[in-house]
């Protein structure tokens, strides 16, 4: 019996976790503005109590489709019986209502993690933050129960089994792609809720930023992966061997990404130097504002894609509401309560403040020409202008220079010190760098026996300064008083001196590098060709010989597969088999194709099997890409260099002293003591 | 503060000018790379640019499939039900092409009218039509209910 009411069990803890978001967005704002602590106090368990019914939501949808009821319209339109257990359990992300209440279930996990990690922080700082959390969270989970409810059933009529999940979707990349970017998205919202409670505490200090640059640190880390799972998986899956289409959904994830990467910096500029504030929360509002255009731009059904499902025109117009409500908010706060004082500490010309500034200004440009080459298209249509299409060669012709160039300053940025930095001096530490950077990108290609390409070289040309540069500023850091053994001693022993936020910048830095030498092989060495094949043909592709050994029907658990197999082999080397495949997938009648990939770490082999031809002759598309796997790679060494950055010891010594100060605190004196730090009263 | 000041003004200035540049190039690069959309009416009528990138949107039309028989080189028709244009495509065609399906074609014109396709998309779902493909029937007046199918 109860099983059967899991549905609205779980309507039921959706619409109570609203009411606790609202309690969790009301009650710790007024009590912060009165300085009640009762009050504020009310915004962890509110916060708890959210994410707690969250869970129970989640998990009755979750229970819905393992236990295939199709009385759920979401589950009977999304699954089928003959799914496998692990598709089902995905396939609660797998389309629109489902997705968005990842997205609010996400959101509540983000704001439960602060609740649980900065019980340090000033408890109006606290309770100003989870309220803001709380906003947001109201605003989706009223979109969910309002525009997108998953609970919805299909009475008296219901279906005996479902339609099926897209078979696109049918993929391990479903499984892990939606998870990780959304994590990304929602975790903006921590940096976004910081930023809007210092300045509605009037504490736009260096203090907020040194809360908020973990929190930032992370979500950014998830939405690097996010992203780079969403490329590998257009990879192998589209058939095409693509992996970046500048398709306005992958935009839609970039853009937060670009504003996020410029926040990353300009907080580090704010902590330290405590410049840039209003740049910095700006920032702040932006990368949020740019995570729900997102939602917005995926979830409205304005653009036509494969992950636009919704085509209700409520649900842009409520996510369109929700966006510019707060933007507009946010930016009306920014207004009222910026600091109209100027930071007293300027900088030189050449420091790294300066070229953090370059690093700001050209992100943010990238961002705008993303955003415009995205947007531009939707405005016109919604104007009824007419209906045109921005082409990838917009988004390279703008993207790769501007890369260039920030790449160019990305390589001064670790060596040039804070406020002032000789000129001179910068010279003599790089010109190694940048001749030896020279000379190899010159050569390489040679090496690698490809056609000279100006692309190539160029790619190469910047990697190489920024590995190099790099190389040059450890080598510097950890440079021994003495010379010779006890020298040796002491570079090791300094080497182990530098922190991990240093390693993490080094890391994540040396990630692009990688991501741009795969770019730049991938981009220019790729091998295409496109064959038709019987079974006993073979063909040459790239030094490597093809031939079809077999062709055969194939009985899946929820498709029937055309597969072909395919020896590939090399003068010289050993073979192996390479299986790729057409699927017909039963329940939904939809045809798919299934690539063989054999991938290495310098080049992957990509065959997708194409159609079968009049006379019964199969056409084929097989590719050589050399270094794409280097594509992905790089994302991994970035997001694993912006965690690493959290690590760092400057985040725990400031816990453990606050931890300390809150032992010192009788639990008394804590319950009238609301720390009203002196900072807030302006 | 006076050279503080100055500073400031040649900070403002750089910056001005480094937006006007950036927002003069990327108009360029986006006036370059605009791929307009037209229906097989237009195209018949004439009203679409030659060897310009362009999209094409509509129906495959039935029975109009044809293979080449050695290479993968293939030809079909695109048609709203009032026009047809004759597209020519060399690559390998996606899942979901069938004739009596919507499709967008990108590619350009040739002057023989003839459409030669650099892309052919279909969209990813049986029931689903491309909103440019149902939006160049609804102007050729062929979609009865007037609705737009949708996923």
């Amino acid at each position: 019996m109860l099983i059967r009411m899991l549905p609205e069990l779980g309507h039921f803890a959706l619409i109570l976790a609203l009411a606790m978001a609202l309690l969790q967005a009301v009650v710790p704002l007024v009590g912060a503005a009165t300085r009640r602590p009762l009050w504020m106090a009310f915004a962890q368990p509110m916060t708890w109590g959210q994410f707690a019914f969250l869970v129970i939501a989640y998990l009755c949808l979750t229970a819905s489709f393992a236990l295939d009821d199709f009385s759920v319209a979401y589950v009977a339109n999304n699954s089928n019986s003959l799914l496998p257990w692990y598709y089902k359990l995905s396939a609660v992300w797998g389309s629109h209502e489902g997705s968005v209440l990842l997205w609010g279930l996400i959101l509540g996990g983000w704001s439960f993690a602060v609740s649980l990690f900065s019980r340090r922080l000033p408890r109006d700082m606290l309770a100003r933050v989870l309220a803001v959390m709380g906003w947001i969270s109201s605003g989706f989970l009223l979109f969910i129960l309002l525009t997108s409810n998953p609970f919805e059933r299909v009475l008296p009529n219901v279906p005996s089994d479902g339609s099926d999940l897209n078979p696109l979707l049918q993929d391990f990349g479903l499984i892990v792609h939606p998870p990780m970017l959304y994590m990304g998205y929602v975790g903006f919202s921590v940096v976004f809720a910081f930023a809007m409670a210092a300045l509605l505490g009037g504490r736009l200090d260096a203090a907020w930023t040194r809360w908020a640059r973990p929190w930032t640190n992370i979500a950014w880390a998830f939405l690097t992966v996010g992203i780079a799972l969403g490329s590998w998986w257009a990879y192998y899956e589209l058939g095409w061997g693509g992996w970046w289409f500048w398709d306005p959904v992958e935009n839609a994830s970039l853009l937060p990404w670009l504003a996020g990467t410029a926040l990353i910096h300009s907080l580090a500029v704010t902590e330290k130097r405590g410049t840039f504030k209003n740049w910095t929360v700006l920032l702040a509002i932006f990368t949020f504002s740019l995570s729900l255009l997102g939602t917005f731009l995926v979830r409205s059904g304005v653009l036509t894609s494969v992950h636009a499902f919704a085509n209700d025109p409520s649900r842009g117009t409520f996510i369109l509401g929700l966006l510019g409500l707060t933007v507009g908010l946010s930016l009306a706060i920014f207004a009222w309560r910026a600091p109209r004082v100027q930071s007293l500490a300027g900088f030189g010309w050449l420091s790294r403040d300066s070229l953090l500034l370059v690093n700001n200004i050209l992100l943010v440009v990238m961002t705008v020409t993303v955003l415009l080459g995205t947007v531009y298209p939707l405005l016109l249509d919604a104007l009824n202008l007419g209906k045109i299409s921005v082409g990838p060669p917009y988004f390279n012709a703008l993207f790769v220079p501007l890369t260039a160039l920030l790449c160019l300053f990305m390589g001064l940025g670790p060596l040039a010190r804070w406020k002032r930095m000789p000129g001179r001096e910068l010279a003599r530490r790089l010109a190694l760098s940048a001749v030896l950077a020279i000379v190899i990108a010159a050569g390489l290609p040679l090496l690698y026996g490809g056609s000279f390409s100006l692309g190539v070289t160029l790619g190469l040309l910047l990697a190489l300064w920024l590995m190099l540069s790099l190389a040059r500023d450890v080598f510097d850091k950890t440079r021994p008083a003495h010379a010779g053994k006890a020298g040796r001693r002491g570079r090791l022993a300094n080497l182990r001196k530098l922190t991990p936020a240093y390693w993490g910048m080094v890391l994540g830095h040396l990630g692009l590098a990688v991501t741009i030498v795969g770019v730049a092989m991938v981009s220019h060495y790729n091998v295409e060709r496109n064959v038709r094949l019987a079974p006993g043909d073979s063909v040459d592709v790239a030094g490597y010989r093809f031939a079809m050994t077999d062709f055969r029907e194939r009985q899946g658990p929820n498709y029937v597969a055309d597969t072909a197999t395919l020896e590939v082999t090399r003068p010289g080397r050993g073979g192996f088999v390479m299986q790729p495949e057409k699927r017909f997938y039963t329940a939904s009648g939809m045809p798919m194709t299934d690539v063989a990939l054999r991938p290495g770490l310098f080049r992957d082999l990509y065959v997708a099997l194409g159609e079968e031809l009049d006379n019964g002759d199969w056409s084929l598309r097989i590719q050589l890409k050399p270094f794409v796997r280097w594509l992905w790679l790089g994302a991994l060494m970035m997001a694993a260099g912006g965690l690493l950055a959290v690590l760092d010891r400057r985040y725990r010594r400031v816990a453990r002293r606050d931890a300390a100060l809150r032992r010192a605190e009788t639990p008394a004196a804590e319950l009238n003591d609301d720390r009203v730090s002196p900072e807030i009263s302006r | 503060m006076r050279a503080n000041r100055k500073r400031r003004l040649v900070i403002v200035l750089a910056l001005v000018a480094l937006v006007a540049v950036a927002a003069g190039l990327t108009l360029y690069a986006l006036r370059a790379n605009i791929n307009l959309f037209f229906t097989p009416s237009q195209v018949a009528a004439g009203e679409a640019p030659l060897g310009r990138t362009l999209r094409l949107g509509g129906v495959v039309k039935k029975d109009s499939v044809e293979r080449h028989q050695d290479t993968l080189h293939v030809s079909f028709q695109v048609t709203d039900f009032a026009s047809d244009v004759e597209v020519s495509f060399d690559d390998i065609l996606p899942d979901l092409f069938r004739e009596g399906q919507g499709v967008v074609v990108v590619g350009q014109l040739d002057a023989d009218g003839e459409f030669i396709a650099q892309q052919v998309l279909a969209k990813h779902d049986e029931n689903y039509m491309p909103p440019e493909a149902a939006e160049a029937l609804k102007a050729a007046g062929n979609l009865p209910d007037g609705s737009v199918p949708s996923s």
